[in-house]
């Protein structure tokens, strides 16, 4: 999913200046990018390799085994896994969609009006991104102990729903502020209402933060650990699974439905680059 | 009498305490091409906002042909506008651009693709329906926003300075064009600018605004032959003002008494409500040059200087002179090559005739933010 973040600040290593004298140095550069990209690339090789891990009759599988497809081909064997990655992809699914919604509104808010709190939202935004996962969570279980709202899947997606709203808001934000606000005039001289003008002309503008925004909340929801495990009971999420099962070994099918993931944000990110580029 | 297509009645916008309208009283008619002219910050945009329907008057109302629309939102008004930025819609190809108001009216798909073509070829950019707005030039990119409203056959197109970002070359060619296009659809053109050549160009009237008031309103050779107000004067050309004296308005032509001991001579109309002290002023390009020897010639208005500057314009000579009391008098000379040019340091008389002078309100003088043109 880090692709998605990625592509807006890849750029191919500069032109080093002329002269044999300097020569060696046109190497740093390069070299140093090869470097970072091998690093932040690495985890990600390793778990489409385990992926293809053979595993034997016992779990324990933090060692190579030799070669096997049996992950793929067995991808849904274990019930009680399955049930989490479907609980994960929901949760995501319905968490984002929600704050995409939430985040964008607030965004529009803070960009257009002046209002009083107007300030203050923007510091809550800041304070919710930048405040510890972990005191968030906790925070977040005491309140719902105190009213007596049962743990499960709903205060999961009501937690997640939290902490992506400020993701997406910001993202929006960046891209609202070279909005031509000329344009949305411009639609309501042509005969357009404000509703038709938010579809026809506000909406296509900033659909491109709002998906970057959609796919930030929707892999940090799917891969959130520590506010989740503080709220949801006895409901297992795919990260709660796999924790779970560090202890006793991991199976091949969590990497495998690690990389099914990963594919799935990159082919989304790549979607997008595609569309924009048409548009262009 | 055509009838009249738009009326703004002690129309007055406040934002805060700044009033940028100032109880406007306005009638432009039915088919007309009107200005608003004026230095930036006098209101005009303002002006054109709320008869757009993007700003409420704080006080005062709008009526287009005869309804009252003061305060009905832009998506109600028949009043179709062309933003100085464009404003075109960056996702949308140009054949959707100028659809937009046509698609919002229901109207059906062939007349869709029949009015959207027709206007394209009125805008002289035939086949262009297909590109997306990045990829046109700022000339072309205006004739799209204009084909965007006029597509639409609104009762009235506003137009807020559509050429200020073209280059000098492009905004000549474009002020010709606009005025082509405005004869032949026959819409009422509102259009505001600070270019004050532009406006003469090619407005049927124009109105002078400043700190959101009209100072004139009337036909453009009117208006810069006997501009009514010191600022009128100076803002649509270079002009020479003389104060003085009325010494006798018995007859058609009234007698004022100017610094420096000349008479100068007035047509007793335009001296009409004032006085004792008036200024009085005439165009550079009124005024005869010559050497201050002997009696000036009979019938004409004479004032002496001294020739400071002289400079050759090819087409004419511009001289600058110091007349009667400091005064800094200008003169266009068209270049004829008949008599030889006065030297600089001589003495110098400027003739012209009495019905070429005219009288102006003094103004306040200009602020430092109004001269940026
Ligand atoms: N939205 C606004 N808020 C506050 N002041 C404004 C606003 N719009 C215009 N003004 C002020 O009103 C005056 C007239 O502005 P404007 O109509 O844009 O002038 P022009 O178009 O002639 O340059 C200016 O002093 C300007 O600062
Ligand atoms: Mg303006």
């Amino acid at each position: 999913m880090s692709v998605v973040l990625a592509q807006e600040t890849g750029r191919g290593p500069g032109l080093a200046p002329a002269g044999a004298k300097r020569r060696w140095t046109r190497l740093v550069l390069p070299v140093y990018s090869g470097l970072v990209l091998f690093y932040l690339v690495l985890p990600i090789l390793v778990m489409i390799l385990y992926g293809f891990n053979a595993s034997g009759p016992k779990r324990v599988s933090f060692r190579w085994q030799g070669f096997s497809l049996f992950g793929y081909t067995h991808l849904f064997a274990k019930p009680d896994l399955t049930t989490a990655l479907k609980n994960s992809l929901f949760i995501a699914v319905v968490s984002t969609v929600i704050a995409s919604i939430l985040g964008t509104l607030i965004a529009l808010a803070l960009v257009r009006y002046r209002f009083r709190g107007r300030g203050v939202s923007d510091f809550v935004l800041f304070m919710n991104i930048s405040a510890p996962e972990i005191v968030l969570g906790a925070s977040l279980l005491s309140l719902f102990v105190s009213f007596g709202v049962p743990r499960g899947i709903l205060t999961i997606i009501i937690a997640h729903v939290m902490f992506n709203i400020a993701y997406v808001a910001v993202t929006v934000r960046a891209r609202l502020a070279g909005f031509d606000r000329h344009l949305e005039e411009a639609a309501q001289d042509l005969g357009a209402g404000p509703w038709i003008t938010f579809a026809k002309v506000t909406l296509p503008l900033i659909w491109a933060g709002i998906l970057a925004g959609g796919l930030l909340a929707f892999a940090l929801s799917i891969d959130d650990f520590v506010i989740t495990n503080f709220n949801a009971g006895t409901t297992q999420t795919f990260p709660l699974w796999v924790y779970g099962a560090v202890k006793v070994g991991i199976p091949p099918q969590v990497f495998v439905m690690g990389t099914l993931i990963f594919g799935f944000g990159v082919l989304i990110a790549l979607l997008n680059v595609v569309a924009q580029r048409r548009r262009a | 009498m055509p009838d009249v297509d738009v009326r703004l009645e002690g129309v007055t916008k406040r934002f805060g305490e700044v009033k940028a309208v100032d109880d406007l009283h306005l009638e432009i008619q039915q088919g007309e091409f009107f200005s608003l002219l004026g230095p930036s910050g006098c209101g005009k945009t303002t002006t054109l906002r709320m008869i757009g329907g993007f700003e409420e008057p704080s006080a005062g109302g709008i009526s287009l042909g005869g309804g009252d629309v003061t305060n009905l939102p832009p998506y109600r008004r028949n009043v179709n506008t062309v933003f100085q930025s464009y404003a075109l819609f960056p996702h949308l190809s140009i054949f959707e651009n100028i659809a937009f108001g046509l698609r919002r009216k229901k109207v059906d798909r062939s007349e869709v693709q029949r009015r959207v073509k027709e206007s394209l070829d009125l805008v002289d950019l035939p086949g262009f329906d297909t590109r997306k707005p990045t990829q046109l030039s700022g000339g072309q990119q205006q004739r799209v926003a204009l084909a965007r409203a006029l597509v639409n056959r609104p009762r009235l197109l506003l137009l807020d300075e559509p050429l200020g970002a073209l280059d000098l070359k492009l905004r000549k060619q474009m002020q010709l064009e606009l005025k082509r296009i405005q004869q032949e659809v026959g819409i009422t053109f509102l259009y505001v600018t600070h270019d004050q050549e532009e406006a003469m160009t090619m407005s049927n009237r124009l109105a002078v605004m400043r700190h959101g008031r009209i100072e004139q309103l009337d036909v453009p050779e009117r208006m810069y032959e006997s501009p009514a107000t010191e600022f009128v004067a100076g803002f649509l050309g270079a002009s020479n003002l003389l104060e003085g004296q009325i010494l006798d308005r018995s007859s058609e032509l009234a007698n004022v008494g100017v610094a420096g001991g000349s008479t100068v001579r007035v047509p007793t109309a335009r001296l009409d409500g004032q006085g004792p002290t008036v200024k009085v002023g005439v165009r550079p390009e009124k005024i005869k040059l010559e050497a201050d020897e002997g009696d000036p010639p009979a019938g004409w208005n004479s004032v002496s200087g001294t020739l400071r500057v002289s400079t050759f314009v090819g087409v004419s000579h511009q001289y600058t002179v110091n007349g009667p009391a400091d005064s800094t008098l200008t003169v266009y000379a068209q270049n004829l090559g008949a008599e030889p040019a006065p030297r600089e340091g001589e003495r110098v008389r400027l003739l012209w005739r009495p019905e070429h002078t005219f009288v102006v309100q003094p103004s306040a003088p200009l602020a430092e933010w109004e001269e940026e043109q």
